[in-house]
């Protein structure tokens, strides 16, 4: 069972926010879901390596050669806010 | 002659013959797609300027005798989860309403490179995440089957366009049968590739170690012009594999008799669908007729599956959204007097519920004092599903089952989240094995269509499009 205290914690790791009314539901849902996906606790699968992903090739690395890439105006044209070339953000350190 | 009932092989053909035009194809899309949009909105964006100017450029080729690719002047939808270079890209939703990508997926290039044409982008279920395209921000997407029912998901508005013939072809994209059971609701072919085929650059993830793009056609050759394009290895994805690329059009027509087909019993059992369980009952036996050697088999931890998988996609996911923090690309809040509360209110006005949930499952799934019991042993589960059809596959060429358990159902019809995750029932596990399955159209219940599934080892695309084309040839009537 999750408890509202775990929903607000776990949105707090996500960057999320509810409102009371939403939490009530939410905790529900996510309780639910919490409860099927919960079924593979029981196996007994402790020696059985884990599948991270499916493709057997080791990571390739390439050779480190500068090539261009996107032009600042335009990786900046899709940002909320920028200035003086940077995206702007509200002020992190007081 | 109705252009757009034609088939892309056929409308390819009636340009080289030179007996239509790029230019008339297009507009007779154009036409289709203005006729059906208000029924229909398989479409976020369309970009009838810039396809006109493609299928001009194509009627200039040909018109001073140059080679044209293999996609010349085939109109093609894109799912809006694929970047589309100075096309806006929104995903579904309201995060990325007006996000125009500075570049191009890889798969885009391929199909312009082949003078294939992007008519716009497709509607889908917001990120990818849902069933049935109703968690869109853009509006619900209808099946052209019976319009008060749900195209199926994610890439639901890919599969309604193909069958409402506003386009012979689409790509889509699959995490856990986002291809598939909207193919199987609309009622056209889905193939989703091996995981490794077709590149996912400029493709906005989901679930890095599940995603695939895939195309859609309404019939299987078209469906394989489409793979051949967009399949090949790119050193701009990682994950993309360097492996030789069979002439799929070219062998689709060998013979079957011999093959090795298993039915696992577990598709069987579980409680389905009557209609859905009779039409399977009968493609199993019109591959019996045709020569195949039908055998039952176990995959006894298939029954896993869909806990492991939304354990595994959501934890990809919680990692994969963090991106969309109202910086960089995206919407913002207006109201915030901090950073923290800039994140917070941007991801919390611009993402939809689901995309909450699974954000919240993921986090929790690898949380503190969670990620042993539920992603380390998601993941040891995955490696049980895998090996089960890898022992499968050592014997067998291809496996048969039902695309859905359920027929398509009505819009609003499921509102509980987990009810709505078991419409992936079927089809979650072959992206959890990284293997390759189609869906396609064996028969109609109700006036709906009824999806097969096959599924192919790694890379052996050729045996399931094989039996999909020998088995659409015999069905009759299935285009």
């Amino acid at each position: 069972m999750v408890s509202k205290k775990d929903v607000k914690h776990i949105a707090e790791l996500s960057k999320l926010e509810f409102s009371d009314k939403e939490l009530t539901y939410f905790t529900e849902e996510f309780s639910n879901i919490v409860e099927y996906v919960g079924e593979l606790k029981g196996i007994d699968i402790d020696e059985v390596e884990p599948t991270y992903n499916i493709s057997s090739k080791i990571q390739p690395l390439r050779e480190d050669n500068i090539k261009p890439s996107l032009p600042r105006e335009e990786v900046l044209k899709n940002a909320p806010e920028e200035q003086y070339g940077y995206f702007r953000l509200p002020r992190v350190m007081d | 002659m109705d252009i757009t009932s034609l088939t892309a092989i056929e409308m390819r053909e009636n340009l080289l013959n030179k007996k239509i035009s790029s230019t008339e194809i297009i507009k007779a899309h154009f036409d289709k797609i203005e006729k059906m949009e208000q029924d229909i909105n398989a479409f976020i964006t369309l970009t009838k300027e810039e396809a006109l100017e493609a299928a001009n450029r194509v009627d200039e080729k040909i018109k001073n005798g140059e080679d044209v690719g293999l996609l010349a002047g085939i109109p093609v939808a894109v799912k809006d989860n694929i970047s589309t270079n100075g096309i806006r890209t929104t995903c579904g939703s309201k995060m990325l309403r007006d996000y125009i990508p500075p570049y191009e997926a890889t798969v885009i290039e391929k199909i312009k490179s082949e003078d294939g044409i992007i008519v716009g982008k497709t509607n889908m279920d917001e990120f990818a995440m849902g069933s049935s395209t109703e968690t869109s921000y853009f509006g619900l997407t209808r099946n052209p089957n019976d319009t008060e029912r749900v195209p199926g998901g994610s890439s639901g508005g890919s599969a309604a366009a193909v069958k409402a013939e506003e386009v012979p072809l689409a790509l889509g994209t699959d995490t856990g049968g986002s291809i598939r059971q909207p193919a199987s609701f609309c009622g056209v072919v889905g193939i989703k590739p091996t995981y490794g085929l077709v590149s996912r650059y400029g493709v906005i993830p989901m679930a890095n170690s599940l995603d695939q793009v895939g195309p859609f056609g309404r019939n299987v050759s078209d469906a394989t012009l489409l793979l051949k394009v967009v399949a090949g290895y790119d050193e701009r994805d990682s994950t993309s594999m360097d492996v030789d690329i069979i002439d799929y059009l070219a062998n689709i027509g060998d013979d079957i008799k011999g093959m090795k087909v298993a039915i696992p019993k577990e598709y069987i059992d579980l409680e389905i669908d009557s209609n859905i369980k009779d039409r399977f009952i009968k493609a199993i036996k019109l591959f019996e007729d045709l020569g195949a050697e039908v055998d039952e088999i176990s995959l006894p931890n298939l029954k896993y599956g869909l806990s492991s998988y939304y354990i595994i996609s959501t934890s990809e996911i919680s990692s994969n959204m963090s991106r969309f923090d109202g910086v960089r690309y995206g919407y913002r809040a207006k109201d915030y007097s901090n950073l923290d509360e800039l994140y917070k209110k941007t991801r919390s006005e611009a993402f939809g519920d689901e995309v909450k949930r699974r954000i919240m499952l993921g986090t929790y799934s690898l949380s503190k004092g969670h990620a042993d019991e539920y992603y380390k042993k998601a993941l040891k589960v995955r490696t049980l599903i895998k090996n089960d059809f890898d022992k499968a596959f050592e014997k067998y060429d291809i496996i048969l089952g039902p695309t859905t358990p359920n027929l398509p159902f009505k819009m609003g019809e499921i509102t509980d989240p987990i009810t709505m995750y078991k419409s992936d029932l079927f089809t979650v596990a072959t992206n959890l094995a990284g293997i390759c399955a189609l869906s396609m159209p064996c028969g109609y219940a109700e006036g709906l269509p009824v999806g097969l599934q096959i599924i192919g080892d790694r890379f052996k695309e050729i045996n399931i499009l094989k039996a999909a084309y020998t088995l659409e040839k015999n069905l009759g009537g299935v285009r």
